[in-house]
This record gives C-alpha cells, structure tokens and sequence, in this order.
C-alpha cells in the first residue's frame, strides 16, 4: 500500500518544511507574482508587453555602479537598479509624448543604450561570475533583508497601482475623453511606468533582468485565454504567476536545476496551456469552432 | 460676424473667439478667426477638407493651444462642457462595459476615487436607453458594431449633462436610422437650451435642422442663419481656398499676426 499522504507530502511540502531558503525563495515568488500579475495585464493590454523588456535591461547599469561602489550590497543595487530603470523610462516616455516618435522605438533606443552601457560597467569592473548573477538572479540565496525588500516593493506597487486604477483604465481606452474632463493622463501614464519599474527591480533580485521580464509577461498573456474583463485578468495573472514560483521551485529542488529558468518555463508551460485550451479564443476554440449558434 | 438670432438673451456663457489662430508647425490650419456663439445656440461648423473645422473644435474644448488670440467661455467652467472627437480614439479592444463607460460621463462627481451611486446607475441605464440601447449595459465594447458605438458615446455625452457640447462628425458612417436617432439627441440638447457645436458634412442636414452656420475654410467665409451662410457665393468660396501648406510662404503680416508664424 502506497502512502499517498507521505509522497504528497513529500513532493509538494517536505522542501518548504525542511529549508528555509525554500520558504523565502516561496514568498519573494508569491509576492513578486501578485504585482507582476496586474502591472503585466495593463502592459498587455497597452500593448507595450515588450517595453517590461526594455525596462529590465535598463535595471543592469544601474545595478552595475551600485555594486562598483558598494559590492554586493542589496539596497544599493536595489536603489541604482531603481533609478537607473526609472530614468530610462521616463526619458523614453518623454520623447514619445514630445516628438512624434512612436512609443516602442524610443523604448528600443533607450534601453539598446543603458543595456551597452551596463555590460560595459560590469565588464571593466571585474569578474565575469557577477554578469551571470545580474542576469539570472538567485532565488535561493535570498536573505530575509532581500525578502523584506521584495515584499515591501510588490506591496508599494499594488498599493499604487490601486490609487491610479481608474485614471489609468481611461488612460488606457479613452485617453481623449480623459484630457477633456481635465484628467492628468500623462502624469497617471508616468506614474504606472514607475511602477513597472519597481515591479521589475523586485523581480530582478529573485530573477535576474533576463528572467524577471519572463514572470511579468507569462501570466498575463497566459490570462488572456482565460477571461475577458480587466480585473479578472489580472487576478488570474497574479494567481498563475504565484503558481509558476511555487512550482518552479519545487522543479528545481526535485530535479536539481537552476531555479530562475525553471519559474519561467513553468509560466511558459502555463502559457501553452492556456494557449491551446483556454475558453477564449484559445487554438481549440479556432481549430475546433462551436457547431451551433444561438438564434440572437 | 454678429448672430442675426432672434435669442439675444445675455448670458455668462457667450463663447467668444477673438482672433483666433491655431498652426501646426508654423502653418495656419485656423486663421485669425473672430466671432461668438450665443448661450443655447445651436451651429453647424461645415466647410471643405483641411478647412480647419476639427482644429477649431479641438481648441474649443481645450485640447490645442492658440498660436495667436483667444477663447473666453466667460463663466463656464470645464465641467460644463463636453466633446466626442471625431476619430474617436477609443481602442475598442479594451475589456471595458458599456454600462462602465457611460458611467464615465459622471467624471467630475466621481474623480478617481468617489464611488458610483445607486443614483448614478440608473442615469447612466436610462441614458443607454434613450440612445435605443436597453439590455446592453454589461456587454464589451470590443462586441458592438460602429453605429452602437456611437450611441453609447451619446449616452456618456448625454450623462455628462453639459451647457456646452462640441461634436466632431457625429453621424460619420452611421446608417440613416443611426444618424436620425443621434439627431433627435441633439435637437433634444437644443430644446433644452445647451450650446451645441457640431462639425458636419451633410448639408441637406445642416439647412432643415441647424439655426446657425459657421462656413471655415481656414478663414471664417461666413457665420449666421444657417440660409444665408450656405448661400451658392459662399460655398464656392470655401471650395477655392487652397488645401496645400506652403513652405515659402511669407510671414503674416496682419495685425497681431507676427506672433502667429514664429516657430
């Protein structure tokens, strides 16, 4: 007789039990993907899912001159990550709303540029282990300060994200009818950038730049397929992402691979599920279509 | 430019546009236009492409800035006045009811953080049913076609409840019973003695249905009784107004005009 209770067990919570690594590496995951789960529905939903790209390759000079001055320091890398990610979007965003350049093009100038620059950075400064560590994060080495700090940035960010929520949905739909009721749009604009970058400078601690991107964007396009309103997008993406950590980490404790790239194909995998399956528009719903229509 | 309009009535809210021009890059698209539209007056603003009709609009609700002149609205406020631009920039992908985009035209009670009354639901419901569009209040924008569209904007224009209402080719595209339904909405807002503003093209329209006419072909070319603004005279004159900028053009030289043309 097979004790089913043991091998659950065993498989699903004996590691978070035994290690606290696990247990912190579980809660920067959960929180990291409650924020990603709504930042990353509105990018979509913009149409900017590659611009949480380009902020996350801007998050590496800044990390880059934190650590040259202060080593391995967590809230100066933290800090520089910050304002080196927030400048580049702001000036990004800038330009746009100024010239008439396209949103995406400055986007794709500014971070070509912070991301050479922050190679650059790293390189002259010394060893190669480092770039590796910036560009894939540790999960597992997360240290209760870390955790402390990813917590409180999702926590900002949702708090945030709460505050502007309606400006922002007009912003977003309607930005003409917004600036004829005499709604600040750019300013609400702006202020939902900053918070992609924090969302992404939380990310990038656990992730890595490379990675961090993978957790904003899976779930949200995964959510997708699912429902169809704003809101419940976005609490399915924040679900699946905390299910991608969750999973990702017991993938890696189980089959000893690195953990990062393991979070992200779980929400890959999450992806091409919903892709083929979900109940909107998903590849069943095109290749197989409903055989009945209603009468009206 | 004086209204030949019988309502002479004085009011705060005269629009008054006093030498007004409005450039793109240095080049008039509204050129030193002067006139005024009286307190629940209702014009047409019609004149060729590339007239200038939807600039003149857009400045009056406060998108453009004046290159040179102004518009005083005397003691009408932001919130008495409202506008649907002509390409509606609407991304009608977005997941949003139509119930909650009506609802929108409450703005200024609600702001971004005052909650949406019981009261405010059922104005909201009864303006979707006065645009014909009972039993649509939880689809998605995304699902309807062009003509409900523009309904349900009328319907957020009509929750605004505004003194003033600026209308950029209201009935562009609509079917006829569309266009008569939004019409009625329209000479509604009149009988209730709003200002209402509206670019249009269809001239058997503007003479059975609009008092007033403000013919633009950048430069005003007549404003009053809607029969005497459309007089034959007037309508070639609008047509032979050049469309094209011109980059050698020399500075204006009229009165206060040097200021129009820098940068």
């Amino acid at each position: 007789m097979v004790d089913w209770f043991a091998l659950v067990y065993g498989f699903f919570l004996q590691p978070f039990v035994d290690y606290g690594f696990m247990r912190r590496a579980l809660v920067a995951c959960l929180a990291i993907g409650a924020a990603c789960g709504p930042i990353g529905t509105i990018l979509v939903l913009r149409r900017m899912s590659l611009a949480g790209d380009a902020i996350a390759h801007a998050v590496l000079p800044g990390a880059a001159v934190g650590f040259i001055f202060f080593g391995l320091s967590l809230p100066a890398m933290s800090i520089g990550s910050f304002v080196a990610a927030a400048l580049m979007a702001l000036l990004a965003a800038a330009v746009t709303r100024w010239t008439s350049q396209k949103e995406d093009a400055s986007f794709a100038s500014f971070y070509l540029i912070t991301l050479a620059l922050g190679v650059m950075l790293i390189a002259t400064s010394g060893s190669k282990v480092d770039l590796l560590h910036f560009l894939f994060g540790s999960v597992l080495a997360i240290d209760s300060p870390s955790l402390l700090l990813i917590v409180g940035a999702s926590s900002l960010t949702l708090v945030g994200l709460s505050m502007i929520w309606r400006p922002l949905i007009v912003e977003c739909f309607d930005p003409i009818f917004l600036r004829s009721v005499g709604g600040r749009g750019a300013v609400v604009h702006q202020l939902f950038m900053l918070m992609v970058v924090l969302t992404l400078v939380s990310a990038f601690q656990a992730l890595g730049t490379l990675m961090a991107v993978g957790l904003l964007m899976l779930p949200a396009t995964a959510a997708r397929f699912w429902c169809a309103g704003v809101v419940t997008r976005a609490l399915l993406a924040a679900g699946l992402g905390a299910l991608s950590g969750a999973g990702g980490l017991l993938i890696s404790y189980h089959a000893n691979v690195p953990s990062g790239p393991a979070i992200v194909l779980f929400a890959g995998g999450l992806y091409l599920v919903s892709l083929c399956l979900g109940l909107r528009d998903s590849l069943r719903m095109i290749w197989f279509p409903a055989s009945q229509h209603k009468e009206a | 430019m004086m209204f030949k309009n019988s309502v002479m009535r004085p009011s705060p809210e005269v629009i008054e546009i006093n030498n007004l021009t409005l450039a793109y890059q240095g080049h008039p698209a509204v050129h030193h236009v002067t006139g005024r539209f009286l307190p629940g007056s209702l014009t047409a603003i019609v004149g060729p492409n590339g007239a200038g009709k939807s600039t003149l609009l857009g400045a009056l609700s406060g998108q453009l800035q004046a290159a040179e002149g102004s518009i005083h609205f005397g003691q009408a406020s932001k919130g008495m006045l409202a506008y649907l631009p002509q390409q509606s920039s609407i991304d009608r992908e977005f997941p949003v009811h139509v119930l909650d985009v009506v609802l929108l035209g409450a703005w200024h009670e609600i702001k971004s953080f005052s909650r949406v009354t019981e009261r405010m639901r059922a104005r909201a419901t009864e303006a979707l049913a006065a645009v014909g569009l009972v039993g649509f209040e939880r689809r998605f924008i995304g699902e309807l076609s062009v003509g409900q569209l523009q309904r349900v904007l009328f319907a957020r224009l009509l929750m605004q409840d505004a003194a003033i209402i600026l209308l950029d080719e209201p009935f562009n595209a609509l079917d006829t019973r569309t266009a008569d339904d939004l019409l009625q909405v329209v000479l509604t807002w009149h009988r209730e003695a709003r200002t209402v503003i509206a670019v249009l093209h269809d001239m058997n329209m503007v003479r059975a249905h609009f008092p007033q006419t403000l013919l633009l072909a950048r430069e005003v070319i007549a404003w009053g009784e809607s029969t005497q603004a459309l007089a034959p005279e007037n309508l070639l004159r609008a047509r032979q107004t050049s469309e094209y900028w011109d980059e050698r053009a020399p500075w204006c030289a009229r009165p206060n005009g040097a200021k129009a043309v820098r940068g």
